[in-house]
């Protein structure tokens, strides 16, 4: 059963959300100071919640009777169509901070967009969620400035983790068939087309905090939108999904 | 010391002496005993210690928390307890002591820390366990606190709660949805409140009379001074006269054959309390004391590097502006 175009995309956008917001959940208890604890965790909980209103959504546009939950907890890894950038591990503060940057530059850039969708849905989805990742960028924008022109090592490890995010760049902005055929409906925005705005941002971010733009791409076989992952991916799934399915059909 | 300024603390002691005596609120800039307001420092910073330790049993499960809803709930209630260690950090400040002083003496070992986080958190259902019992507890425990003598202090209680008794309606709500699912839920329910019980009675402290007796000077002192409203006795009376027809509604049994109902008191009779482990777990030995600081101590040193680029950050700011 192939799912239709709409869920999928549906999909696509809620997987980025749900893992990023993982990967924040991860922080808490573990962030540099208190302030950060509750920042992360702001973050991954709106983040959290566009998950919820996407997934759902792309349930009931696929009108299998699946949920959020079904989605989330019951899919196998080949299943998730999260780009690559959002799965990859937490590491140091500055790779997270680097991750927040280079992600919430685009999904920004996105939802902005994705606000003018012939699909009232997505639409209203975006236009509720821009004020929060317009926080998230600017949160993590003022990270990048503090380690990028803090200390020597700050630097160093903005710098750093920056070079060890840049190869996941590329696939945001990919597109395919099945984006250009909502293109075309007015439902789902191009992201290659979002790829000037984003460098633009970036750079000057890069300038203010004296951190040099990586070289270097790449271009994932497959791709995270095809369902192929990092291996990262499946200790997240397997941490993440255990308990829902050692209790299959419980409800919590 | 001259006369004029003997005649001025006596003032000073007297004025201070009018507000307690009139159940006002001292504040920041009112003149206090240096004891009140190292009693002070101490609670508070306890207080603050134990909600960003407690961050910790519950945030071992966001991770893994079984649905999106949980998840998200979860998320919410450790950001929360963030948040409280935040008002009671700044409350704790304005007795003159700054955050980074109060968590080095907590690396240290040299401020505690309420031991109910020691235990660990095993299954979902101790989500649900602590929510119910722990931030029941802690409600016991804080609602006076919202009348305190210090301003600040008493201020800080009333906003965290409102957060607590929303984080123990949902702990209720976990154990409530396991208790009416399936066998192994239920199990899981029961388990959760088996482990928890007993060091949730141990929250409100060592008895008020015989062997482990705290000193009583100290509680009479606290009590005069409008730190401390209820004996732990008490207050831990009325959670467990609070939390028995709880259990009943979640159909879920609490481990203590000795409640019932004593009439002539109006209250719930309970067992005797183990309090050899709460002193135990005090002094360091309990399942997670280690763990806990070992991992608060990593995620502190770990940040190191990301408060000094911060700080360097904001020194060029500002020379740049001067
Ligand atoms: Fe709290
Ligand atoms: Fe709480």
């Amino acid at each position: 059963m192939t799912m239709p175009a709409l869920a999928t995309y549906a999909l696509r956008l809620g997987d980025d959300a749900l893992v990023l917001s993982h990967r924040l959940g991860e922080w808490v208890t573990n962030a540099p100071q208190l302030e950060e604890d509750v920042a992360l965790a702001n973050i991954g909980l709106d983040l959290l919640g566009q998950a919820r209103t996407l997934l759902s959504y792309a349930g009931d546009v696929e009108a299998a009777g699946r949920t959020e939950d079904d989605l989330a907890y019951l899919r196998d890894e080949r299943e998730f169509l999260n780009v690559h950038l959002v799965e990859r591990p937490n590491e140091d503060f500055a790779v997270s901070m680097a991750r927040q940057l280079l992600f919430s530059t685009y999904q920004l850039a996105l939802y902005e967009r994705l606000q003018d969708s012939a699909d009232p849905t997505l639409a209203g989805m975006a236009a509720k969620a821009v004020k929060e990742v317009d926080y998230h960028r600017d949160h993590a924008t003022q990270w990048v400035l503090r380690l990028g022109d803090g200390t020597d090592e700050s630097h160093r490890r903005m710098q750093a983790g920056l070079e060890r995010l840049w190869p996941y760049v590329d696939e945001v902005f990919g597109t395919d068939d099945l984006e250009q055929s909502l293109v075309a409906d007015g439902i789902a925005v191009d992201a290659s087309t979002l790829r000037a705005g984003w460098d633009g941002y970036v750079d000057g971010v890069l300038a203010e905090a004296t951190l040099t733009r990586p070289e270097g791409t790449r271009t994932p076989p497959g791709g995270g939108r095809r369902g192929i992952h990092t291996e990262p991916m499946g200790f997240l799934l397997a941490e993440m999904q255990h308990l829902h399915r050692a209790h299959p059909g419980a409800s919590w | 010391m001259t006369e004029d300024s003997t005649d001025d603390s006596t003032a000073m002691q007297a004025g201070f002496d009018a507000l307690i005596a009139g159940d006002e609120r001292v504040e920041p800039r009112d003149w206090m005993p240096e004891g009140y307001r190292k009693t002070l420092i101490r609670q508070i910073a306890q207080h603050a210690h134990s909600e960003i330790i407690g961050m910790q049993p519950e945030g071992n499960w966001i991770t893994r928390a079984p649905s999106l809803r949980r998840k998200a709930i979860l998320m919410a209630k450790v950001q929360d307890e963030a948040g409280h260690g935040l008002y009671l950090y700044s409350a704790a400040e304005t007795l003159g002591i700054d955050r980074s002083e109060l968590l080095d003496l907590l690396h240290a070992g040299r401020q505690k820390y309420s031991s109910i986080f020691n235990y660990p958190t095993l299954t979902w259902a101790d989500m649900g366990a602590i929510g119910w019992l722990v931030d029941g507890a802690a409600i016991v425990n804080q609602v006076p606190i919202c009348r305190c003598s210090y301003g600040p202090y008493a201020r800080a209680m009333v906003r965290i709660c409102k957060e607590e008794s929303f984080h123990q309606r949902q702990g209720f709500e976990i154990l409530w949805t396991l208790s009416h699912g399936s066998p192994a839920q239920r199990a899981m329910a029961q388990d959760a409140v088996n482990r928890y019980w007993w060091p949730s009675l141990m929250m409100f402290g060592p008895p008020d009379t015989g062997d482990g007796a705290s000193p009583s000077g100290h509680t009479a002192q606290s009590m005069a001074w409008g730190i401390k409203r209820f004996s732990n006795d008490e207050l831990r009376q009325r959670f467990v006269d609070m939390t028995v027809p709880q259990a009943e509604a979640l159909g879920l049994s609490l481990p203590d054959p000795e409640i019932r109902w004593n009439e002539e008191r109006g209250s719930y009779d309970f067992g005797e309390i183990d309090f050899t482990e709460l002193f135990e777990v005090v002094k360091g030995n309990g399942p997670c004391n280690a763990e806990r600081m070992a991992h608060k101590v990593k995620a502190h040193e770990d940040g190191a590097w990301v408060r000094e680029a911060a700080a360097a950050y904001a020194a060029k700011r500002e020379s740049a502006v001067a």
